[in-house]
């Protein structure tokens, strides 16, 4: 039942004829730590947890630990109730969760981390914007949890969620990549273009960079979880349609992998390159933490 | 590599912003205070690397005094934890070790003093993803992760000490999973972590104690 590439589990999705969620789910109760209650209470508990910090931002505005964000979400949402919004409802919606999430996140409020706490926002942002215009319940809600968990885990195993390790593109990319899987698979699509979607995506965000103004979790992180997240829709969208990645999954993960190697340390979480490094952005750092003259 | 959960890639679930800065400096510091067997009276935080040059912005100090408070990383107490602290009457200071960078870039001593003045250092490295081990228990080198029922037995370095403890946790149906040994000095002070699938219970640990080697333990729930 456990799987170290995309192509081991689609083969058993195939032959015990599941989904990735089903198969995701027993793995966890076989080998994991629980048992199949807990198991799925503690996702449960996951998701409402997303669900909050999805929207609590949307109507209380709270500035964030280094002050750089806060309102983001608040300003989104009041565009899309005025019907002013250029980009349609569920990509519009799924800006604004993942803004809320980042939100909620850098102003100590509690959020799941997806795989990361900088990238959190991209997988709860695609699943509400989807489960609310396609009304979608909370249990196949889990189940696209488990799903968007059994590509990040190939990802941990084969590459990196690190953006210490492999930059923005393995945190952020990684978090689309799992959350455009599990679209495909709350749409209706199959294991296979799960992880078409998921090559499309990693494919698309490849090289980006991990450069946190003042070293925190606040810009540009928040609008690259946007990034993310509409990325994943598209991709989703691309592979339900039948369109395939030129790159299969697993060299699509190496690929990413390799390029997080060679990107220098400057642009690997330490602040000392990208955004960080420009005169505004060592600026704020200044104005953050002081000490400077 | 390990079999890796669906949870430790939708999760942990945490207060933020950061996994390594903030969920793990909390998860450190919680796991330092199950070694403790009574209320603290002052603990010291000595943060190096990252932690010492951003642990303002990333809420780490919040995050490691609400561990030290027994508080898990998603509990929203983390972001009061100063006021809570003072309100349980815990002194508590933080010094950013800037000079000493042979370290792991998100590391932290943490100098603790009980209410009988017991006193204990233990040094916390956050690895990613709000992963933990620590590395160090007063001065001595370990490796401990706090994924295990754990038993931490201080202890003379004597022979024998090992085989009586191993007894008495085979009579107690304890199986070991793991179990390491460290020492300061040739016959001075020594460590043995004891990481077990089962609880090890309080009769078992003060069956343990018996041992006129034994000086202390710390036993550390799953």
């Amino acid at each position: 039942m456990d799987f170290n590439t995309a192509q081991e589990l689609i083969n058993i999705c195939e032959k015990e004829n599941k989904k990735i969620s089903e198969i995701m789910r027993l793995r966890e109760i076989i080998y994991g730590e629980r048992n199949a209650d807990e198991v799925d209470a503690k996702m449960r508990k996951s998701l409402s947890i997303m669900k909050a910090s999805a929207h609590t931002p949307l109507t209380t505005v709270v500035k964030s630990m280094g002050g750089m964000i806060g309102g983001e979400a608040f300003l989104l949402e009041k565009r899309r109730k005025a019907g002013e919004s250029i980009c349609g409802n569920v990509l519009t919606k799924a800006l604004i969760y993942s803004q809320a999430v980042l939100e909620v996140n850098a102003s100590m409020g509690v959020i799941v981390a997806a795989p990361t706490a900088g990238s959190a926002g991209v997988v709860p942002a695609v699943l509400f914007a989807l489960a609310e215009e396609f009304d979608i319940s909370d249990d196949r809600l889990c189940d696209a949890l488990f799903t968007a968990g059994a590509v990040g885990s190939i990802l941990m195993k084969n590459a990196s969620v690190s953006g210490a390790e492999a930059g923005c593109q393995a945190e952020i990319g990684s978090a689309a990549a799992m959350a455009a899987a599990a679209a495909v698979e709350l749409m209706g699509g199959t294991p296979e273009q799960c992880f078409e979607a998921a090559a499309i995506t990693i494919g698309n965000m490849l090289g980006l960079v991990c450069d946190p103004i003042a070293g925190l979790v606040e810009a540009p992180c928040q609008s690259r979880n946007a990034a993310g997240a509409s990325n994943a829709l598209t991709s989703a969208e691309m592979a339900l349609a039948g369109i395939r990645s030129a790159v299969p999954f697993n060299e699509m993960v190496d690929a990413m992998y390799r390029v997080g190697k060679k990107l220098p340390m400057e642009l690997r979480e330490t602040a000392l390159g990208g955004c960080a490094a420009t005169p505004t952005g060592c600026a704020l750092k200044c104005s953050v933490f002081g000490g400077c003259s | 590599m390990a079999f890796i959960s669906v949870f430790d890639v939708i999760g942990p679930d945490m207060v933020g912003p950061s996994s390594s800065h903030t969920a793990g400096a909390a998860s450190i510091a919680r796991l330092a205070r199950k070694m403790m067997h009574n209320d603290l009276k002052k603990v010291n935080f000595v943060l190096y690397g990252s932690f010492a040059r951003t642990y303002r912005g990333h809420g780490t100090d919040r995050a490691l005094l609400g561990g030290m408070m027994g508080f898990a990383t998603d509990d929203v107490r983390i972001r009061d934890s100063f006021d809570i602290a003072e309100k349980e009457g815990i002194q508590f200071s933080f010094e950013a070790n800037t000079v000493e960078t042979d370290v792991h870039p998100n590391t932290v001593d943490i100098e603790i003093e009980d209410v009988t003045g017991r006193k204990h250092t233990v040094r916390g490295e956050s690895i990613g993803g709000g992963k933990v081990r620590l590395t160090k228990i007063d001065g001595v080198k370990v490796h401990f992760t706090g994924e295990y029922h754990s038993l931490i037995v201080e202890h003379k370095d004597h022979p024998g000490v090992i085989a009586k403890v191993t007894t008495v946790l085979s009579k107690c149906q304890v199986n070991i999973a793991y179990l390491r040994v460290y020492r300061e000095t040739k016959g001075g002070v020594a460590y043995m972590i004891i990481e077990s699938d089962e609880e090890i219970t309080n009769s078992t640990v003060e069956e343990i104690e018996k041992n006129p080697f034994v000086r202390d333990t710390m036993l550390i729930r799953r």
